[in-house]
């Protein structure tokens, strides 16, 4: 399954839009080192690099608004533009009726860069997309800061060109699968309460089964130092923050007296946040096996496509985590 | 006869219809108003009114309800000029695709500038059904304050008010009998609205509130609902649980529609059967709406009601297959069906097979924005559905692919459609197996279906669509494109033919100024025309306002280009250019 570019939408960061466009921009994805396999959401306000136009309201980015979706994350839900995303509009239209996801396209730039037209050139900017969309209802208004990228990168075609071809991220190379998709505006036309419902969707047993088809639901969970293993259905989970809290009540009684050797102060009564910490922070780091047999470090894709594709769990020592997260190691470095 | 005769009011008007005055001068304008109050559509009356000045007066003086499909084509004193005695009014305000966020925040149609005047001219006003206007709390207090009879408060799709106006509503309207608030965009304070009624009033027949989603005080849901004896009609939302529905429908079992609560909750076996003998006990229940979230394992308890269903509204209820399967096998005399696509193709087999009544079917994607096209509906589904429902004239069909074949074969089965919207969500989607553009399916459609009123086209489509439709959809009155046609060719066939045309609505298709310029005449023969994302420019719609003295041309200015226009939307009106335009829309 190819890996689109929205995955980067779902890692860690609360706002999404501009990271959206500044990653489609530079072709890179932003600081995925520093992407973190926690649920907790990093705030990174203060060195992200926003593209807006000048006078662009940026999204909120405070956690815990309007709630987190299924991953953990804070989604940026964008309110619905009008087709053409203009400045003066996207200002003006509230959240209210349409609370809109966009998909993250890697398709729309480079559909356009490549003189594939959109059915809305001006509207179609990339933003995330929200795979199986879980919850995202965040009471914020949030305007569309990308469409001010969209408009330096993107060649001006006022004309919509007519494509025969379903619109699709171009550099995919799928041109026929329906993958990377810029998501129109009002379309498909569905009323904003019936839009809410769908993006809300009450999901079914089936729903989830046919997701992960024979995908993995027990999993072995190993940690480093731990004298045995545990078993996970991470089925029964809906988002990485579920999931790594579990891992904790799971594991605690091995981090519990363990002094670390960082110098980590162990009291009793731990709170969960220090676990967390332990966890999660500085001495240990989540990663998982994937189909493919390679060690990945969990948080990077949306939770449904985690799912389908975890293999098993290691909760591992930070040391050992060189070049899965950098971050980390130098968290540790730091409490030295 | 002598043309002297004069009992009518206008005896030099007469003189214009010798034919005419013999009849019309012989009725006493009483007969004639007793005769006209029986008349109700508005079509009859707008026609009644033409024939002499007579009969217009008569037929004002006799008017009780009036319908505005566009809020702007007329302004409130005009209307209190003519028609002294209205009880009902009905109004619609912004265009349709406002739905679909195309239009912005604070366009317009605001009602209160209505309400002042109505608070004036009709203080025996009853009823008022808004669409798409924008309502503000204090408008519902005034509302609420300033007819003393008022009964019956209809919103779609509005916007502007928050739940704290629907309890002006509650706590001053005394005889009230209808309130229905349809998917708004409001604000929803609490639900304290709801205890607002006052103890002692019993009027309601209609309440619908299924789409608010703060939480009511089920007690006094519950209250009220005993007390007002005439309740046909109760839509709860989705924080009344099963149980509370079954002491609902103990207090109302004369109920004829209803909206369930959500359709989850974990319920004791015992308490399955009370409510399965609830549902029993409705012996008039009709539409069966609400079920959010419906499990199957407690859909059995709507069996016994089943039979009698002519309206099922499943289309908030993920409903597998299976599960809807054996759900529809119980409603044989099924009239009207919406659903999700959750159902799939096997589904709508069954309601072929079990809904030989079917005339209207809805069928609404669970998933829009997903791209897995495993899901949902195909052409299949829509076949069968044609094959088994013979009488089926409504479809709304949300699927993600179709061929002009299966469209062909479903016309010719049901060849009695009024209203066709087909919907493959994918933009500029071919026929999937043949790859070709859908023209011919659309074809078959406005060739078979001589009826047909109201058409939305969808897929890979070029010019000749629309040719196919500007000749053969002599009824067709609501046109809706999107992403579709080759060139100004395709919209001008549209507007040269199609006589009865009164909407025409476009988004993101290749028609720039010489089509909409071909529609010059026709213009004010239509409600409106919403072009958006198109190829129009400033010039053109400048022409054409210039051109036209009794349209108003309003555009939406594309930001970078100041030439080319964003959208524009035009409307014949005897109100002249509106005065409380924004800024962002230019009357031209």
């Amino acid at each position: 399954m190819s890996m689109p570019f929205e995955e980067h939408d779902y890692i860690g960061l609360s706002e999404v839009p501009a990271m959206e466009n500044s990653e489609k921009n530079n072709g890179l994805p932003l600081g995925d080192n520093e992407k973190k396999n926690t649920a907790k959401v990093l705030n990174l306000k203060a060195t992200e690099l926003r593209l807006g136009l000048p006078g662009s309201e940026s999204p909120e980015r405070e956690t815990g608004h309007g709630g987190e979706d299924k991953n953990g994350y804070q989604l940026g839900v964008l309110k619905g533009f009008v087709s053409g995303a203009k400045r003066g509009f996207s200002d003006t239209i509230n959240g209210g009726s349409g609370k809109w996801v966009y998909s993250g396209s890697g398709g729309s730039e480079v559909n356009l860069a490549n003189g594939g037209g959109l059915f809305s050139p001006r509207g179609a900017n990339g933003a995330a997309k929200s795979i199986g969309a879980g919850g995202v209802e965040s009471g914020s208004q949030q305007t569309f800061v990308g469409s001010g990228v969209g408009k330096e990168t993107v060649p001006q075609s006022p004309k919509p060109v007519q494509e025969k071809k379903p619109q699709v991220s171009a550099a995919n190379g799928h041109a026929a699968a329906p993958a990377a998709k810029a998501q129109v505006v009002g379309w498909p036309p569905i009323g904003s309460f019936r839009k809410k419902m769908a993006i809300n969707p009450p999901k079914t047993d089936e729903d989830a089964d046919a997701k992960l088809g024979t995908g993995c639901l027990y999993v072995k969970v190993s940690m480093d130092g731990a004298p045995y293993l545990r078993k996970v259905d991470i089925k029964i989970y809906s988002s990485y923050k579920d999931l790594s809290s579990a891992l904790e009540k799971m594991f605690s009684c091995f981090t519990i007296g363990q002094c670390g050797s960082h110098g980590v102060h162990i009291r009793d009564g731990m709170s969960e946040s220090r676990l967390m910490d332990l966890l999660h922070g500085s001495e240990y780091v989540l990663t998982y096996e994937d189909k493919d047999g390679d060690w990945m470090l969990v948080g990077d894709v949306p939770w449904e496509m985690f799912m389908d594709s975890c293999k098993r769990l290691r909760i591992m020592k930070s040391s050992d985590a060189i070049g899965l997260a950098p971050r980390a190691m130098e968290k540790c470095k730091n409490r030295n | 006869m002598d043309p002297n005769i004069k009992k009518t009011k206008n005896s030099a008007d007469s003189a214009n219809y010798p034919e005419a005055i013999q009849s019309p001068s012989q009725f006493p304008d009483e007969v004639l108003e007793k005769v006209l109050s029986m008349l109700h559509s508005h079509k009859d009356r707008s026609s009644v009114s033409l024939v002499c000045k007579d009969w217009y007066n008569a037929e004002r003086w006799s008017r009780t309800k009036i319908f505005i499909g566009n809020c702007y084509s007329v302004s409130p004193e005009i209307v209190a000029r003519r028609f002294p005695r209205i009880k009902s009014v009905t109004l619609k305000g912004k265009p349709r695709f406002s739905d679909f966020n195309l239009v912005p925040q604070n366009w317009g149609a605001n009602i209160h500038d209505w309400l002042v005047m109505f608070a004036k001219v009709y203080p025996l006003l009853e009823e008022l059904r808004l669409k798409r206007m924008t309502v503000s709390d204090e408008s519902l207090e005034f509302l609420a304050m300033s007819f003393p009879g008022f009964k019956a408060l209809s919103l779609l799709s509005c916007d502007g008010f928050s739940t704290d106006g629907l309890k002006s509503i509650a706590t001053h309207c005394k005889k009230l009998t209808e309130l229905d608030i349809q998917e708004n965009g409001i604000d929803d304070v609490s639900g304290s609205w709801l205890s607002a009624f006052p103890d002692n009033f019993t009027s309601l027949e209609i309440l619908n509130f299924a789409s608010l989603n703060s939480e009511v005080s089920f007690d006094a849901l519950e209250r009220l609902v005993s007390r007002c004896k005439s309740l046909k009609v109760l839509k709860v939302n989705k924080g009344i649980g099963l149980d509370q529905l079954q002491r609902l429908l103990v207090r109302a079992p004369q109920l004829m529609e209803l909206g369930t609560g959500s359709f989850q909750q974990e319920l004791m076996f015992r308490h399955c059967m009370e409510l399965e003998n609830a549902f029993r006990n409705c012996k008039n229940l009709q539409i069966l709406a609400g079920l959010w979230d419906a499990s199957y394992v407690y859909l059995h308890v709507l069996y016994p009601a089943c039979s009698s269903l002519t309206f099922l509204n499943l289309s908030y209820a993920t409903l597998r297959s299976d599960e809807f399967t054996k759900l529809i096998a119980h409603c044989p005399n099924l009239r009207c069906l919406w659903v999700l696509d959750t159902v799939e193709d096997k589904g709508l087999e069954a309601v072929g097979s079990c809904c030989p009544l079917l005339e209207e079917i809805r069928v609404f994607p669970a998933h829009p924005f997903d791209q897995d096209i495993n899901h949902g509906v195909t052409e299949s589904g829509f076949l069968a559905v044609s094959h088994g429902c013979r009488k089926l004239h409504y479809v709304l069909y949300f699927c993600q692919q179709m061929t002009n074949a299966a469209v062909a074969t479903i016309v010719q089965n049901c060849p009695d459609f009024t209203h066709f919207r087909l919907c493959i969500m994918n933009p500029g989607q071919p026929d999937y197996l043949t790859d070709e553009p859908m023209d011919e399916a659309f074809g078959a459609v406005v060739k078979t279906c001589t009826k047909l009123q109201r058409l939305a086209v969808s897929g890979l489509l070029t010019d000749l669509t629309f040719e196919y439709i500007g000749k053969y959809a002599k009824n067709l009155e609501t046109l809706s494109v999107a992403f579709a046609g080759r060139s100004d060719w395709g919209m001008q066939c549209v507007l040269g033919g199609c006589p009865k045309l009164r909407k025409l609505e476009i988004r993101d298709c290749p028609f720039g100024n010489a089509a909409l310029l071909s529609g010059l005449k026709k213009y004010e023969s239509m409600r409106s025309l919403w072009m958006s994302a198109c190829n129009v420019t400033m010039n053109g719609c400048r022409l054409l306002a210039k051109e036209m003295p009794r349209l108003n041309v309003e555009v939406m200015k594309d930001e970078e280009d100041d030439s080319h226009v964003d959208k524009v939307y035009v409307y014949r009106s005897v109100a002249g250019p509106r005065r409380d335009a924004p800024p962002f829309v230019l009357t031209l």
